[in-house]
């Protein structure tokens, strides 16, 4: 069993730092409704609260920061005149067919872009609450906006995360080093 | 604190003014939008695009999304400097950040921008 750098690379975007923070998400927002709509003075889910979202802006960063700097040129890099076997340039060879050209036109121009609205949604939640904590519920616009803002980041990531599993099944981020992770036995 | 802001606080019963949330919902709100702005005019005009590719290997994605954090950052501070001791309008700002988040998802989405 091997993975390249390149698919390592993009398993820590995707798996590691997208997945995460989509699992983070459904918590987050649970919490903050109970957090700023319920009259529960637990000040210990109002700092696990805190530490929840302050790590899922710091993931969501690793997220697009990763994937628009070490994952995107990758994805799009430009192959040498000649070259038939598009298998390490993925944006070429989804352009190539008709059949898959609307991955790229349609999955990656819309992941690329989208994906960039969640650390700051995310960012903006987190830095409110760690200002307001609890005292978010007396403020009945501001809690609002939050939850929406976060509601806002779990959706541009789950376009962006959605997208980028099926960009990846079709046409994947090979190449660089090859690390084995295990060799099978012989049977 | 002025007396708007005391009368605010004493209204929702917060120790705190809404100025913080207000700065830091208003500059979300902004630097998202400009994203928008940003991938409709490097879609529509190919010389903006050429201008926004300042890190070559990620293309003009790295200008468009460069600019929109650097736009964030910005209003978010000014904001901050300007609001975070007062209350503001809050609810007034609250449905201006949603429709910037709103038209932000529509300018990111490319059959819309296809269709501009």
């Amino acid at each position: 069993m091997e993975i390249t750098s390149r698919g390592l690379w993009t398993l820590l975007h995707g798996m590691g730092f997208g997945a995460l923070f989509l699992l983070g998400c459904s918590a987050a927002m649970l919490e903050l409704w109970r957090v700023c709509w319920s009259n529960d003075n637990d000040t210990r889910s109002d700092t696990a609260l805190k530490w929840l979202l302050s790590i899922m802006a710091v993931l969501a960063w690793f997220a697009v920061l990763t994937g628009t700097y070490m994952v995107y040129p990758w994805y799009r890099a430009v192959a040498p005149v000649g070259t038939h076997d598009l298998v390490l340039y993925p944006q070429l060879l989804l352009r190539s067919s008709p059949q898959t050209v609307l991955w790229h036109t349609l999955g990656m121009e819309w992941k690329e872009h989208v994906a960039w609205l969640c650390p700051i949604a995310i960012t903006m939640a987190a830095a409110t609450f760690n200002h307001y904590g609890s005292d978010l519920k007396r403020h009945r616009s501001l809690r609002s906006v939050v939850l929406g803002f976060v509601f806002v980041a779990f959706v541009s990531a789950a376009i962006a995360g959605v997208w980028g599993a099926m960009l990846n099944k079709y046409a994947p981020t090979n190449g660089g080093r090859t690390h084995t992770l295990t060799l099978a036995e012989e049977k | 604190m002025n007396a708007t802001s005391t009368s605010n606080a004493a209204k929702t019963g917060s120790a705190k003014t809404n100025g913080a949330g207000a700065a830091a919902t208003l500059a979300a709100g902004l630097g998202s939008f400009t994203l928008g702005i940003l991938t409709v005019a490097g879609d529509k005009f190919p010389a903006f695009r050429s201008a926004m590719n300042f890190y070559r290997p990620t293309g003009p994605l790295s200008g468009v999304s460069i600019l929109a954090i650097t736009v964030w950052i910005i209003t978010w501070l000014l904001l901050h400097a300007l609001w975070s001791h007062r209350d503001v309008a809050m609810k007034r700002i609250a449905i201006a950040a949603f429709l910037l988040l709103a038209a932000s998802l529509l300018f990111t989405f490319p059959p819309f921008i296809d269709a501009i």
